[in-house]
């Protein structure tokens, strides 16, 4: 979805009712840009200019926004996201040595892509999944129960997508 | 879909449903269908059984269920109408449970779970051990229903509770009644529900909100994602009865990003509801009006804390703020309406106070804090999982009864509860009931509900340092005790583990904590220091040993200890040799051993060893020992 295509109205839900302009065009900032990371893999600067403009709120406070939350990026991100859960429990199941495989693996550090944007490697706090300590996450699909071997069959088949 | 237009007609679509859906002569399988399991392969599994079904010509009813809580087992699945509890099924055992247990009547042993190795298996879900001390009433629906099929919601009585309230009570009475039952909130403080439902009915302005808290930020806990996947619409039911009690007629649920399952279920269970005339305007024909709408976080941990997750809410940077004005003020909640802020498991467990009544739920639990609590049991146990329990029941009975003890035979040191704002509790304490001030008088929380088992490989210094970090990345940066203290500690923290702490460094620590937990602005902060804090206080020999003896005796920390090769067990394999980057590991003609001019204490060897014959000593050894 491109900035100009949002529907402020819409995406406001069922709560615009009580809401002034200015408020529902603040309100859907977040989702805003949820939509623009979905389509363009991260926020490119001419897509938040746009935003700022159709949305009235000053480019500055835009950034600010952004910038607070972990999930946006404002650097285009690997084609395949491989997510190491360092939550307490995949913590105390040795998560770390699973992060420093794929570091290894690849030659970047956590939150780094690759200079040909195959893999970005980042950290998540946990992805609740803490049955299976510990826990990668591969383009949001979850692989749980990891042993040294199966870090190494799992970056292999990363590898190869 | 046709949309209900009476309380009448709610009740009679019950009574109708009750009879169709679930019917016993029907084979069934519930298969859990939450995150962990589908991960572990339940899609496969599925597909299997279906296809086997139809290959037998067996009119199997397939229920895809929210999480079942035994994570660590799945994919699980209960079988009926003989009841069998199956675990870690593949998909090659679709052919024999359809075979033994459906068309055959008997137990597929393969699959039941057993204790262990030697054991006989157990084939009911309510005689194994996970299950059998837990008592479900927020969990209640997982595991029973599809989550996406609001019939089956409605089949085992959902929204009874809201054609009771809306049929024979007064919003007071609502009110009344979950005021009498004490429902404390279940995100952690224990605030009772009641009064919070109070203040903002009571507060000025006639437009109000009733918020739902899903942003489950705490490392090791995942009870609220697994209402919201497996079954929305009971937090819907809550959400409307408090909506009616506090006369709200807008609802929002707050979801974190990381659960991109909840967020479809939740839209798709809006829909549902609305559809049915269960949300929207003149719910079952009343002048009652109610709407949903979700809100997805994007990945910050401190839009947990109420003042927070308004301003994210409202399309800000998430700073909490100073209190007052409190969220169910006029002017303190989103956009200024005062509004209800509750965890999802609290407005979860709503529907069944309204239904059973006060006193039913005052007879469970302790008398200050009735009810039960789901806790995300995980780390080094053996049965990781959710398990909802009565309160008052002492951490004992949940890590072994229900979760089976330690892993690996390991020795239990302690049990980190209430997830980063928590604190560590020591086997001594073991016998503590459960419960949200008793907890606190040990030094711990409640919290969202994580448990998290550490054994003797855990090291004391480094669990406070993880959660440290955790609360120092995770701070938001408003206030400096928050900012500078937790960066400080972590500092002195990181120092200590290196094997460069001085003395004095704990009392460093204690003090920064204790200013930190006083002056900081939010929860966050409050809280932060608690894992230092309770670990110096219970566990201060580790401390002690990491900075005078420069020894970790979880082995956990790199840069401490003395190294060396024990010649008797070692049977010159050279792994060592080949993992040692700074050339610390020499090799004669007969053996190995370690150059302590060379060693960084790295800990790489350590690690290559194939049989331990690496050690890590406390007392550093003369020089030339090793060389004879």
């Amino acid at each position: 979805m491109k900035a100009a295509e949002i529907d402020v109205n819409e995406k406001i839900g069922n709560v615009r009712e009580i809401l002034t302009d200015t408020q529902k065009k603040r309100g859907i900032l977040i989702h805003a840009f949820q939509q623009i990371q979905k389509a363009h893999n991260y926020l490119p600067e001419e897509q938040l200019i746009l935003l700022s403009r159709k949305l009235d709120i000053p480019l500055s406070e835009v950034y600010s926004t952004a910038s607070f939350y972990k999930h946006f990026y404002f650097k285009p991100r690997g084609k395949n996201v491989v997510c190491v859960c360092a939550g307490t429990a995949c913590h105390v199941r040795g998560s770390h040595k699973v992060l420093e495989k794929f570091e290894e693996a690849f030659g970047v550090k956590e939150g780094e892509t690759t200079p040909d944007l195959a893999l970005t490697l980042e950290t998540v706090g946990c992805v609740g999944c803490c049955g299976l300590a510990p826990v990668v996450t591969i383009n949001e699909e979850v692989v749980g129960d990891l042993s040294a071997k199966r870090v190494e069959a799992l970056i292999k088949e990363v590898k190869g997508k | 879909m046709e949309r209900l237009k009476s309380i009448d007609d709610l009740k009679k679509l019950g009574e109708r449903l009750k009879d169709e859906t679930f019917r016993p002569e029907i084979p069934r399988v519930r298969i859990c269908s939450g995150t962990a399991c589908t991960a572990t392969g339940t899609p496969k599994v599925l597909s299997a059984m279906e296809e086997e079904a139809g290959k037998r010509g067996i009119n199997l009813d397939i229920v895809k269920t929210g999480c079942q809580g035994l994570c660590q087992k799945g994919p699980v699945m209960k079988v009926e109408p003989l009841n069998m509890f199956y675990q870690k099924v593949k998909p090659e055992h679709a052919r024999s449970i359809l075979a033994y247990t459906v068309q055959g009547g008997m137990p597929f042993r393969q699959s039941l779970y057993r204790q262990d190795f030697l054991s006989e298996p157990i084939p009911e879900m309510t005689n194994v051990p996970f299950y059998k001390k837990q008592l479900r009433i927020a969990l209640r629906n997982n595991g029973l229903i599809d989550p996406k099929n609001i019939y089956h919601y409605i089949a085992v009585g959902g929204y009874s509770a809201l054609g009771k309230a809306l049929g024979s009570m007064t919003p007071d009475g609502v009110l009344a009644e979950v005021d009498k039952a004490n429902l404390r909130g279940r995100g952690g403080a224990g605030f009772p529900a009641g009064k919070k439902w109070k203040h903002t009915k009571s507060a000025q302005g006639k437009t109000k909100l009733v918020i739902a808290n899903g942003d489950e930020g705490d490392p090791g806990a995942f009870m609220d994602r697994s209402v919201m996947e497996g079954d929305p619409h009971s937090l819907f039911e809550g959400m409307l009865l408090c909506a009616y009690a506090i006369g709200a007629e807008y609802g929002l649920i707050y979801v974190r990003h990381e659960y991109p399952l909840a967020v479809k279920n939740l839209t798709h269970a809006i829909n549902q509801a609305t559809e049915l005339g269960l949300l929207g305007k003149n719910i079952l024909g009343t002048n009652f009006n109610f709407t949903i709408d979700i809100r997805e976080g994007a990945g910050a941990f401190v839009c947990g804390e109420s003042t927070a997750l308004i301003a994210s809410v409202e399309g800000e940077r998430g700073f909490p703020r100073p209190r007052p004005p409190r969220l169910s003020e006029q002017g303190g909640g989103a956009w200024g309406y005062p509004s209800n802020l509750n965890n999802i498991e609290t407005y979860a467990c709503v529907p069944q106070i309204i239904e059973k009544g006060a006193d039913w739920f005052l007879g469970i639990g302790t008398k200050n804090s009735p009810g039960t609590k789901v806790f995300a049991l995980t780390g080094k146990v053996v049965n990781t999982g959710l398990v909802e329990v009565p309160m008052g029941i002492t951490l004992k009975e949940i890590i072994y009864e229900i979760g089976g003890g330690v892993m690996d035979g390991k020795k239990f040191k302690a049990v980190q509860t209430g997830g980063p704002s928590g604190g560590c509790i020591p086997e001594h304490l073991l016998d503590t009931p459960v419960d949200f001030d008793t907890l606190a008088k040990v030094g711990s929380m409640m919290g969202s509900g994580g448990m998290v088992v550490l054994d003797e490989d855990n090291c004391m210094v480094d669990v406070a340092k993880y959660f440290l970090s955790f609360c120092k990345s995770e701070s938001c940066g408003k206030c400096p005790p928050c900012r500078i203290g937790t960066f400080q500690m972590l500092e002195i923290l990181e120092k200590i583990t290196t094997g460069k702490g001085e003395a004095g460094d704990i009392e460093k620590l204690t003090a920064i904590g204790e200013k930190v937990k006083e002056s900081a602005l939010c929860g966050l902060g409050n809280s932060a220091p608690n894992p230092v804090l309770t670990t110096i206080k219970y566990f201060r020999d580790e401390y002690e040993e990491h900075i005078h003896d420069k020894y970790c005796r979880a082995k956990a920390c790199s840069g401490l200890g003395t190294f060396s090769i024990d010649h008797e067990q070692c049977f010159l394999c050279g792994l060592c040799k080949q993992a040692c980057a700074f050339d610390a590991v020499k090799e004669t003609s007969r053996s190995f051993f370690i150059d302590q001019d060379y060693c960084t204490k790295c800990k790489a060897c350590y690690l290559a060893c194939p049989i331990g014959a690496v050690k890590v000593e406390k007392q550093a050894k003369r020089h030339g020992v090793e060389r004879s």
